[in-house]
């Protein structure tokens, strides 16, 4: 049995979560799978569900799991896992699992495989492949001391639409006990920052500017160059964070997701949480110094060299004409 | 108020990544190291709270003796005095064992606060602060980019996905992880890195019968998804190819 928590904010499931079912639907190879929804009243959630093919669908309600809190979810999941003893738990790699899955972990002693790319093998001889040292390695991991592993799966690494459909899984309810008088956190209701003033999802073209810019004197160069090109300038998270360009210019897991006809890399090595705001661009083009930099694996074009050489001459080429 | 912070010595951004012969692990002997970058955000952020609210930071680490380095570089930037857990094994270590590691030498200290990187920029599991954190009995939250300590409760700012934000109240004790970005780093003046030298460092030993959760089997560069069409030549030349194909070739211009 391999169990999938399915990940939902106020009735919406977030589509990772299908995702998650394709993983779980590989590494299973033909075993059942059971996908939960928690939450406090998931409404049709678990109708939705049974739309992939899994042996059922458990929806696990109760009140102390509105709002999202780690001590609740992690009780929650852990009540599941015991009634339910998968050999494996799946979970798309999110902000919210990220909270809560290395406590689950912790508290149940069992392993957790983080950012999971890829699922070698199925059932208790697989082997999970995730990002090492920023991405410029990836290695194979096997979990220690299962059952079960949790194992959470990187945004975009498996196709939802590649989750098989057609099962008839019975959607049951699960009665959980959550003492409201142990979860130590007290959220608040999520916010915006700022407005929003640049929509960059909007964008035809962008030019991003990563460490390789060295400094926010060089900013300029970047602006030149977007301009040449006829694009918004934006920014990986180490410049907003430096406060070289607003953060509304950040695009990233904790920025903006943008899919413009051209981005255009400039000094962004391509760490995942830059990888994910960006890689559905159409055509992109990576310009680093480090040839091994994992931008180039997502780059439609690449040149290893200075940006500095670099920028001024593509403006020089682009203003010929 | 009496804050832990745990620190991790990591491989410089700019290492080029060697494999050992049985490529399963890393060749560690030609690498330089840093201190993992949200850890360094996590210091700062814990030096501000000192700065603000009194008492003292404690740098917490891990590893095999060169992690001495990264020590030293946080007692000169402001840090008080040092707990290290030593061990050769400890350097390639997963966030289960380091958790376990860390958890038996602080947990007598009692800490009020303890601050740490969201993850670490080697092994990247982003798991060690919330497993500590179970171990020591005190609650956590995760990806911080604000603490305000209202006596003997904080409210933090927790970032969500996609631009959005969260408060939550927690009691303390208790453990955050904190996001690259929550301040401006400082750094060390000579002053500092003089006063470090007479800062105390405190062993630690690892507990015995520690079990990795997870074990390497493989470890590789990463193939690529995508052909990546690479174009060389001086840079006007490259300039100009890269020009003509964007135009012609993917229309993006």
């Amino acid at each position: 049995m391999i169990l999938v928590i399915a990940e939902q904010r106020e009735g919406k499931l977030n589509r990772a979560t299908w995702e998650a079912v394709a993983a779980a639907q590989q590494l299973a190879g033909g075993a059942p799978i059971s996908v939960a929804v928690l939450g406090a009243s998931t409404g049709g959630l678990g109708q939705e569900l049974a739309a992939a093919s899994v042996a059922a669908v458990l929806v696990a309600e109760n009140a102390a799991l509105e709002p999202y809190t780690p001590d609740a979810y992690a009780a929650a999941a852990s009540t599941l896992i015991e009634s339910v003893k998968p050999a494996y738990v799946l979970l798309p790699h999110t902000y919210q699992t990220r909270d809560f899955a290395p406590l689950l972990a912790a508290r149940i002693r069992k392993p957790l495989v983080t950012d999971v790319t890829g699922i070698n093998g199925t059932g208790a001889d697989a082997t999970f492949t995730r990002p090492m040292f920023q991405g410029k390695l990836a290695a194979q991991v096997k979990p220690q001391a299962g059952p079960p592993a949790i194992i959470t799966v990187q945004i975009g690494a498996f196709r939802a639409d590649a989750v098989q459909k057609g099962g008839a899984a019975a959607v049951k309810k699960v009665d959980l006990q959550i003492d409201p008088s142990a979860i130590r956190q007290k959220p608040e209701a999520p916010f915006r920052e700022a407005k929003q003033a640049v929509d960059l999802g909007q964008a035809e073209r962008i030019v991003s500017v990563g460490r390789g810019i060295k400094s926010q004197e060089n900013i300029a160069l970047a602006e030149k160059l977007a301009t040449a090109m006829g694009a918004e300038i934006a920014a990986s998270r180490p410049i907003c964070d430096n406060g070289w360009l607003p953060m509304e210019r950040q695009i990233g897991s904790s920025g903006q997701t943008v899919a413009p006809k051209l981005y255009v890399a400039l000094g962004i090595s391509g760490a995942i949480q830059h990888l994910v705001g960006m890689k559905g661009s159409r055509t992109i083009v990576a310009i680093n110094k480090d040839a091994e930099a994992p931008i180039f694996e997502v780059a439609d074009y690449g040149i290893v060299g200075d940006l500095f050489e670099i920028a001024p001459a593509l403006i020089t080429e682009l203003e010929k004409s | 108020m009496k804050i832990a912070v745990c620190i991790k010595q990591v491989p410089t951004r700019e290492w080029q990544p060697r494999l050992n012969d049985q490529k399963t692990w890393i060749r560690e002997a030609d690498i330089s190291y840093e201190m993992n970058e949200p850890d360094a955000y996590a210091l700062e952020e814990a030096l501000r709270l000192r700065e603000r609210h009194g008492g003292e930071v404690v740098v917490c680490s891990a590893g095999p003796a060169r992690v001495q380095t990264v020590i030293r570089e946080a007692l000169a930037r402001g840090a008080d005095r040092a707990i290290h857990v030593e061990h050769d094994r400890l350097g390639a270590a997963d966030a289960f064992v380091i958790a376990e590691a860390l958890a038996a030498a602080m947990k007598d200290e009692a800490f009020d606060l303890v601050l740490t990187g969201l993850q670490s920029d080697d092994q990247g599991h982003g798991q060690t602060g919330v497993i500590l954190a179970e171990r020591l009995g005190i609650p956590s939250s995760t990806i911080i980019m604000d603490v305000r300590i209202e006596g003997s409760s904080m409210r933090v700012k927790r970032e969500l996905e996609g631009g959005w934000f969260q408060w939550l109240a927690m009691p303390l004790p208790a453990l955050l992880t904190i996001q690259s970005g929550i301040n401006q780093l400082r750094y060390a003046t000579l002053k500092g890195i003089m006063a470090a030298k007479k800062k105390e460092i405190q062993k630690a030993s690892l507990p015995d019968g520690l079990q990795p959760s997870q074990q390497v089997v493989g470890l590789a560069v990463p193939t690529r998804s995508k052909q990546t069409q690479m174009i060389t030549g001086s840079p006007a030349d490259a300039a100009k190819e890269l020009v003509r194909r964007l135009r012609d070739e993917a229309r993006a211009l």
